[in-house]
C-alpha cells in the first residue's frame, strides 16, 4: 500500500511501510513510514535497474560460455542490496556468500570490473583469480564473496568483534540465506555475539529455497527471525527497499547500544540457485511469474514514481535504456580485455610472495625466492 | 623475564618450553595492542595446559578471550577479526579439535590472499598441542603436520626447545600470513638453558630456516618437535659406537628448508627422517621426494630411511602406545640401516 501523505515543495514523499513481525522487540519501536524524495526515488530506480541488467547480462554471457563455473544470480533481490546501501555506510562492514555481484557493485566496483572478473579477464575485480564467488573491497569494508555456505557467518561476527575491539561506531551486516540458516556455525557465532554484545546484524535473505529444498523441508522452525533465541529479531519484506533501509538504520542503532540482532528479509530469486538449476523443478513457472507480476522490487519503486508524478513512463524508459547501455558497454569492453598473464598463476599465494618457494608441476618449474 | 625464568649464571636463564611460549605471547600482546589471545580456558582457567598462565591477570578480558566450546565459531570469528586488521592468536586445546574448524584455517584464511588478488589478508596464528601426548588414545593423539604443510598460503612451524618456541612464535605473530604453530605437550615440561638474547622482546628466528643442532659427518637426521630430543639421544648413543650424526631441527615445516638438508647430505651422503606422524604423505615422504627431485639424489650413498609413527589410530594401553611412536632405539636402528 502506498499513501501519498505529504508532498512539500521539497518533493518529500512519505511511504507507508509493510507490517513488521518482531521477536523480543516491541512493534512500536519500529517506524511505520519512511520518507523519500523525487531524486532519491529515481536514484533507487536507476541503481536497481543497473543491478538487474548486470545480472541478466551475466546470464546471457554464461549461456554463451563466456562465463564459466559457478554463477549465482540475484535478480529479484535488488531492493535488499539497495536498502543496505541506503541504510548503512562504507564504514559498516558487509559480508556475504556467493550471491555477491550486486553488493560488489554497490560497494564500489564498476559493472566492467565485475563482469570482467566473471569473464576471467585481467581487468576483473580480483584480476580474474577469484571469479563470481570472490569479490572483495577493503576500502569500502566489503569482505566478500565466500564459497562455503555459512562460513561467512563467523567471519562476519569476527568483523563485528574487531569493530568493537577498536571502538568503532560501526556495525557488520552478515548476510546469508534460508539454506545457511541451519548451519551450526551460525549458532556458535551468534552465541558469542550475544555474550560479548557484538555489533552484528544477522541478515537472512529468505528466498524460500536453499538450492532446491524448500524452507519447510529444511527447517523445523521456518521463523528465521526467531532463530536467534534470546537475540531480538525482525521479519520484513525484503522486496521493499524502504523497509530494508529503515530496518537497517534501526538495527545499527540497536547493535551499537545493545548487541546483535536477527533480520529476516522475505524475498524471491527469479533464477534458480545457480545457472545449473532451471529453478522450476521445485517451484512452478506460474509461481515465478506471479512473483514478477505482484512483488517485483523495481516495479514497486516504479509505481511510487508514477503515482507521485516524479517521472513518467518515457523518462523511466530512458533510465532503463541508459542502464542497459552502461552494461552493454561494460560487456563489450570486458570481451576484448586480456586474460591474466601466466605470471599471475603464482602471485598472491603469500602476502610476501617474493619470499616463498612455490612448487611448479615439475620440480624444475618451481618458483624459487631470490634468498634461496 | 626473570620472574618466570630462573637465572642460573650470568647471561643465562632456565625455563620450560611452556614458559617460553607464555613469555613470547606476553611480550607480543604487550607490544601490539591489536594482538589478542582467544580460545577455550585460556583466560580465567589459566590455560588448559597452563600455557597462558598469568596472562588474563596481567592483560584482562579485553586481550585474553575465553570462548565457549565452539571451534568452528571462534576460529571463524578470529579469521574475520584478522580480515579487519587485528592479530589473533587462536589457541586450540589440541589440534585434534581444530578439525572442527579446519575449513576456516584453509578456506577462509590460507586461500584468502590469493582469491582476493592481494586485497584481503589474515595475519593470524593458530597454535596448540599437536601429536601424541600420553595415554590420551586415538582421538587425542594425531599429528597434523603433513595436512597443514600441504596448503599453499599457510606457514607451518613446529618448535622443539625454548629458543625455537620464543623465536618462532614471535616471528609468527609478526608475520603477515596465517601461521599454524604446532606445539607438543610432552615438551611443555622440558627445561632448557636460555641465553639472555633469547629473552629479548624482539628475539626472532627466521621462518624457513632449519637449525643444525649437532654437527656430524656420517648420517644426516632430519626431524622436528619432540623427535629432535630422541634424535639427539640417538646421536649421542651412536657417537659412542663411532658413528657421527648431524641432527637437523627443521623448525619450519612449510616452507621446508631444502637447502640446509641438501647441504648436509652433500657432506654425509646418508639421510634418516624422523617424525611421529603417520608415514603416508608425511613430512619424511616429502623430504625423500625433495632429495629425489634435485641433484642431491646423486650425493646419496643409500636410499633415505624414514622413521614414522605406526599406521594405526593410537591405542590407549601404555605398552601398545609405546610401540606406536618412534623412540631413540628406532632412530639408532634406522641410522645403522642407512649405513649398511
Amino acid at each position: 500500500m502506498i499513501f501519498r501523505i505529504s508532498r512539500s515543495c521539497f518533493s518529500s514523499i512519505s511511504v507507508k511501510l509493510p507490517p513488521f513481525k518482531v521477536h523480543h522487540l516491541e512493534l512500536d519501536q519500529l517506524p511505520q513510514t519512511a520518507t523519500t524524495t523525487s531524486s532519491e526515488l529515481l536514484a533507487y530506480y536507476k541503481s536497481m535497474q543497473l543491478q538487474r541488467r548486470m545480472e541478466i547480462a551475466c546470464d546471457n554471457l554464461y549461456k554463451q560460455r563466456l562465463i564459466r563455473g559457478f554463477l549465482h544470480l540475484a535478480d529479484g533481490q535488488e531492493s535488499i542490496y539497495e536498502g543496505l546501501h541506503a541504510g548503512l555506510t562504507f564504514d559498516d562492514c558487509v559480508i556475504t556468500a556467493y550471491r555477491d555481484h550486486c553488493i560488489a557493485l554497490l560497494r564500489g566496483d564498476t559493472p566492467h570490473q565485475i563482469i570482467a572478473e566473471m569473464m576471467a579477464k585481467q581487468t576483473g575485480s580480483t584480476k580474474g583469480k577469484g571469479g563470481s564467488m570472490h569479490y572483495y573491497k577493503k576500502a569500502t569494508n566489503f569482505y566478500g564473496g565466500h564459497g562455503i555456505v555459512g562460513a561467512q557467518i563467523p567471519l562476519g561476527t569476527g568483523l563485528a568483534f574487531a569493530q568493537k575491539y577498536l571502538k568503532k561506531p560501526n556495525v557488520t551486516l552478515i548476510m546469508f540465506g534460508d539454506g545457511a540458516a541451519n548451519q551450526g556455525q551460525l549458532y556458535e557465532a551468534a552465541n558469542m555475539a550475544q555474550l560479548w554484545h557484538l555489533p552484528a546484524i544477522y541478515f537472512i535473505e529468505n528466498n524460500l529455497f536453499g538450492m532446491g529444498t524448500s524452507i519447510d523441508r529444511a527447517s523445523a522452525n521456518t521463523k528465521f527471525y526467531t532463530r536467534g533465541d534470546v537475540i531480538p529479531g525482525i521479519q520484513i519484506d525484503g522486496n521493499n527497499v524502504f523497509q530494508v533501509r529503515e530496518t537497517l538504520k534501526f538495527a545499527k542503532k540497536h547493535c551499537l547500544e545493545k548487541g546483535p540482532i536477527f533480520i529476516e528479509a522475505m524475498t524471491y530469486r527469479y533464477h534458480g540457485h545457480s545457472m545449473s538449476d532451471p529453478g522450476v523443478t521445485y517451484r512452478t513457472r506460474e509461481e515465478v511469474q506471479q512473483q514478477r507480476k505482484t512483488r517485483d522490487c523495481i516495479n514497486y519503486v516504479k509505481n511510487i514514481i508514477l503515482e507521485n508524478k516524479v517521472a513518467d513512463e518515457p523518462q523511466l524508459e530512458e533510465i532503463d535504456n541508459s542502464t542497459q547501455n552502461e552494461i552493454d558497454i561494460a560487456v563489450e569492453q570486458a570481451k576484448v580485455d586480456p586474460v591474466p598473464p601466466s605470471t599471475e598463476l603464482t602471485t598472491d599465494v603469500y602476502v610476501d610472495n617474493e619470499n616463498h618457494f612455490i612448487r611448479g608441476i615439475l620440480y624444475k618449474d618451481s618458483i624459487v625466492p631470490k634468498s634461496q | 623475564m626473570l620472574r618466570i625464568a630462573h637465572k642460573l649464571r650470568c647471561g643465562f636463564a632456565k625455563m620450560t618450553v611452556r614458559e617460553a611460549i607464555n613469555s613470547a605471547m606476553a611480550q607480543e600482546i604487550e607490544r601490539d595492542s591489536n594482538v589478542f589471545l582467544i580460545g577455550e580456558e585460556v583466560g580465567q582457567y589459566q590455560g588448559a595446559y597452563k600455557v597462558s598462565k598469568g596472562l588474563y591477570d596481567r592483560f584482562g578480558k579485553s586481550r585474553i578471550w575465553d570462548t565457549p566450546i565452539t571451534e568452528a565459531g571462534f576460529t571463524g570469528l578470529s579469521v574475520g577479526a584478522a580480515m579487519y586488521g587485528l592479530k589473533p592468536i587462536v589457541e586450540f586445546m589440541t589440534f585434534n579439535f581444530a578439525m572442527q574448524a579446519i575449513d576456516h584455517v584453509i578456506n577462509s584464511s590460507a586461500k584468502l590472499n590469493y582469491m582476493s588478488a592481494g586485497g584481503l589478508k589474515t595475519s593470524i596464528v593458530f597454535r596448540g598441542i599437536n601429536g601424541a601426548a600420553a595415554a590420551v588414545a586415538a582421538q587425542h593423539s594425531q599429528c597434523f603436520a603433513a595436512w597443514y604443510s600441504q596448503v599453499p598460503g599457510l606457514i607451518v612451524l613446529s618448535p622443539y626447545d625454548c629458543d625455537d618456541a620464543r623465536g618462532l612464535l614471535k616471528a609468527a605473530v609478526r608475520n603477515p600470513n596465517p601461521v599454524v604453530f604446532l606445539e607438543n605437550e610432552i615438551m611443555y615440561n622440558e627445561a632448557f638453558e636460555v641465553p639472555e638474547n633469547v629473552m629479548d622482546k624482539d628475539y626472532l628466528i627466521p621462518i624457513g630456516k632449519a637449525k643444525v643442532m649437532r654437527e656430524g659427518k656420517d648420517v644426516t637426521i632430519v626431524t622436528f618437535s619432540k623427535m629432535v630430543k630422541y634424535s639427539m639421544l640417538a646421536a649421542a648413543e651412536l657417537e659412542r659406537e663411532g658413528i657421527s650424526c648431524e641432527v637437523i631441527n627443521l623448525r619450519t615445516l612449510k616452507p621446508l628448508d631444502r637447502n640446509t638438508i641438501i647441504k648436509s647430505l652433500q657432506k654425509t651422503h646418508r639421510v634418516v627422517t624422523v617424525e611421529e606422524g603417520w608415514g603416508q604423505c608425511g613430512i619424511g615422504a616429502e623430504i625423500c621426494s625433495i632429495i629425489n627431485e634435485t641433484n642431491a639424489f646423486f650425493h646419496l650413498d643409500a636410499p633415505v630411511v624414514r622413521v614414522t609413527g605406526v599406521d594405526i589410530p593410537t591405542p590407549y594401553a601404555f605398552n601398545l602406545e609405546e610401540l606406536s611412536f618412534p623412540k631413540t632405539h628406532n632412530i639408532v636402528e634406522a641410522v645403522k640401516l642407512v649405513l649398511k
